[in-house]
């Protein structure tokens, strides 16, 4: 059952999700809750099948999946609650939260702290504006590896691959696994952009060709891409005109880089550093809204897992010292409610403890007129908190009462305090 | 038979050093470039047997997806890879598949076990 408010919410449960909840659990934030849109926790972790994570962190070399799986187990037995299948639209800077999900509808919640993690996205072809016909059998590569590791289809047969990245350089060396022919990484930097490791074990391993200084010129066919046709490009990256090759395949693939995924942080009033694409964060990643907290590749692209999970503790570390003393402001504070015949109070929060200096005067206007002896009564509840004796109470005429420092004792142990005028 | 000097690049951490290898055929005489001691251990295992982890997919019955992924225990010979990809595709698990279950025992007799790599629940 999910509650109204929580200590700490947090967007998204890739790493750095998973460890902004477990901390800030450990932290104390009692109410913690995960939304994730997809159906299971995990992120990008979840298709990411090849080892190399968690060497730093966890002292082991274990493949994604079972990475993620140690923080989902952690993150249940501390007791961490979790809205899966549930899409974050919208954050407002008071940290009120709009969700939509296809079992519990819409969504709306409240956090004394949130944290971001909602990762980033590939690039795609529109960003980097390939010419040519715009045939079946253009993927980005964490797209293609999404369909080849968790849903079990093979997307073609004979691919190229844009760009040295990790992503495309794994993928070369799953698609070559499953029975594909890679035909050509392709990579117009002068350098080659992922991990070396990865070019030694994915593509040199497997005698996978790379070209550096080199890019797609065109994309060739008309339902289904029949080939690609690469090009070597110039110190400025222009395309040096008679080294066109035709290169034939059936499916290019996209490794040209991620961009954090910042869609709601810049609804909830986040700003973002035009250089990183991510949040301007703190040591605490406190982003510029106060309460609100980010984490993970939505801050910046990390290219080892590890880190990730080291700022997200961070975060959630904040993120619950940042609850927990919410809380206590709020515990301090006794809200002021209209009860009969009165319009408003000024103010609407008193803080309990202000009695122990002095009395209080609270302001209000009531709503009809009484041209007879009333009083004007501040309740906790049916307990009588103190109350004055006024001739007549007008609208037009404002009408004051103290609560008087020796009801101390009383409003200590109030949430709310009623104040209502009635005939005596 | 002579010394020879072998540039490898150790794979076996992110950081990925660049070993220059002196060798006389199989036998390691010195490695230099390395940044800690797995280097030397890379070097030798290269010139001798070399190995790798090896990561894939196997198919399963029952389960929220239609695969579970698998790693080997260990690094398992290299010239072994495809064959074992091959035993991998003859693979059929039923769901739940629990992380770190066996899902083939001492594959190809390598004395390396190969392990689901996550928990996958039952369901459609
Ligand atoms: C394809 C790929 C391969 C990688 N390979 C390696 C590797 O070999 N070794 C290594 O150490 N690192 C690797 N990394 C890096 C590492 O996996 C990432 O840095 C890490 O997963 C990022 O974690 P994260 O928690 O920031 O984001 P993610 O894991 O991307 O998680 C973000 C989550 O937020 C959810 N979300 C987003 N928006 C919303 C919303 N509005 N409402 C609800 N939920 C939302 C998403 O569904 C997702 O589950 C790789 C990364 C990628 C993309
Ligand atoms: S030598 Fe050590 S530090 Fe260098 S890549 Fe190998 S394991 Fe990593």
């Amino acid at each position: 059952m999910l509650k109204q408010k929580y200590d700490v919410i947090v967007i998204g449960s890739g790493p750095a999700g998973l460890a902004a909840a477990i901390e800030a659990k450990k932290t104390g934030a009692e109410d913690v809750l995960i939304i994730e849109r997809a159906k299971e926790l995990g992120g990008i972790l979840q298709q990411c099948i090849h080892n190399g994570f968690g060497v730093e962190i966890l002292k082991q070399d274990l493949p994604g999946p079972a990475y993620a799986q140690r923080f989902i187990d952690e993150a249940e037995q501390l007791g961490v609650e979790v809205l899966l299948d549930a899409m974050v639209l919208d954050i407002s800077p008071a940290r009120h939260i709009y969700a939509i999900s296809k079992w519990s509808g819409f969504a709306e919640l409240d956090a004394r702290a949130i944290v971001l993690s909602m990762g980033c996205r590939e690039r795609t072809r529109a960003q980097i504006r390939i010419p040519g016909t715009r045939p079946a059998g253009v993927y980005t590569a964490g797209t293609a590896q999404r369909f080849v590791n968790i849903e079990g289809f093979m997307p073609g047969k004979r691919f190229v691959i844009l760009g040295s990245g990790d992503i495309g350089m794994i993928m070369a060396r799953r698609l070559t696994f499953e029975g594909a022919k890679v035909e050509r990484v392709l990579e117009i930097m002068p350098f080659l952009t992922g991990l070396i490791r990865n070019y030694v074990q994915c593509l040199l391993d497997f005698n996978i060709p790379l070209q550096l200084r080199h890019t797609v010129s065109r994309i060739i066919g008309n339902s289904r891409v029949e080939a690609v046709e690469a090009v070597q490009v110039d110190d400025k990256w222009q395309p040096i005109p008679g080294t066109e090759e035709i290169i034939p395949c059936d499916t290019l693939l996209l490794s040209v880089g991620l961009i954090p995924e910042n869609e709601l942080s810049r609804k909830a009033g986040v700003a973002l550093d035009p250089v990183t694409g991510g949040p301007y964060v703190d040591e605490g990643m406190q982003t510029s809204v106060p309460g609100i907290f980010a984490a993970g590749n939505v801050v910046h692209v990390y290219d080892l897992v590890d880190w990730v999970t080291e700022a997200g503790f961070r975060a959630g570390r904040s993120a619950a010292k940042f609850a927990l003393a919410e809380r206590k402001r709020a515990a301090r504070q006794v809200k002021l409610q209209p009860g009969d015949n009165i319009r408003y109070i000024v103010p609407h929060v008193m803080d309990k403890e202000s009695l122990a200096e002095a009395d209080q005067r609270l302001q209000m206007r009531v709503i009809q007129p009484i041209e007879d002896k009333v009083w004007v009564e501040v309740l906790d509840g049916d307990n009588l908190v103190t109350r004055k004796s006024q001739r007549y109470v007008r609208p037009g005429e404002m009408v004051t009462v103290d609560i008087p420092q020796k009801a101390y004792d009383a409003v200590q142990k109030a949430d709310t305090l009623t104040v209502r005028v009635v005939r005596r | 038979m002579a010394e020879e000097l072998t540039k490898l690049i150790c794979i076996t951490c992110p950081v990925g050093c660049t070993l220059e290898v002196t060798h006389e055929g199989k036998t390691l005489i010195k490695v230099e470039g390395n940044q800690c001691k797995k280097g030397v251990d890379y070097a030798e295992g290269e010139l001798t047997d070399p190995r790798r982890m090896v990561t894939s997919t196997v198919k399963v019955r029952g389960g929220v997806f239609p695969l579970v992924p698998v790693y080997t225990a260990a690094p398992i010979p290299k010239p072994l890879i495809f064959d074992l990809l091959a035993e991998l595709r003859k693979v059929e698990l039923q769901a739940p598949v629990k992380v770190g279950q066996v899902v083939l025992k001492n594959a190809l007799g390598t004395g390396v076990d190969i392990l689901a790599s996550r928990n996958l629940p039952a369901g459609d």
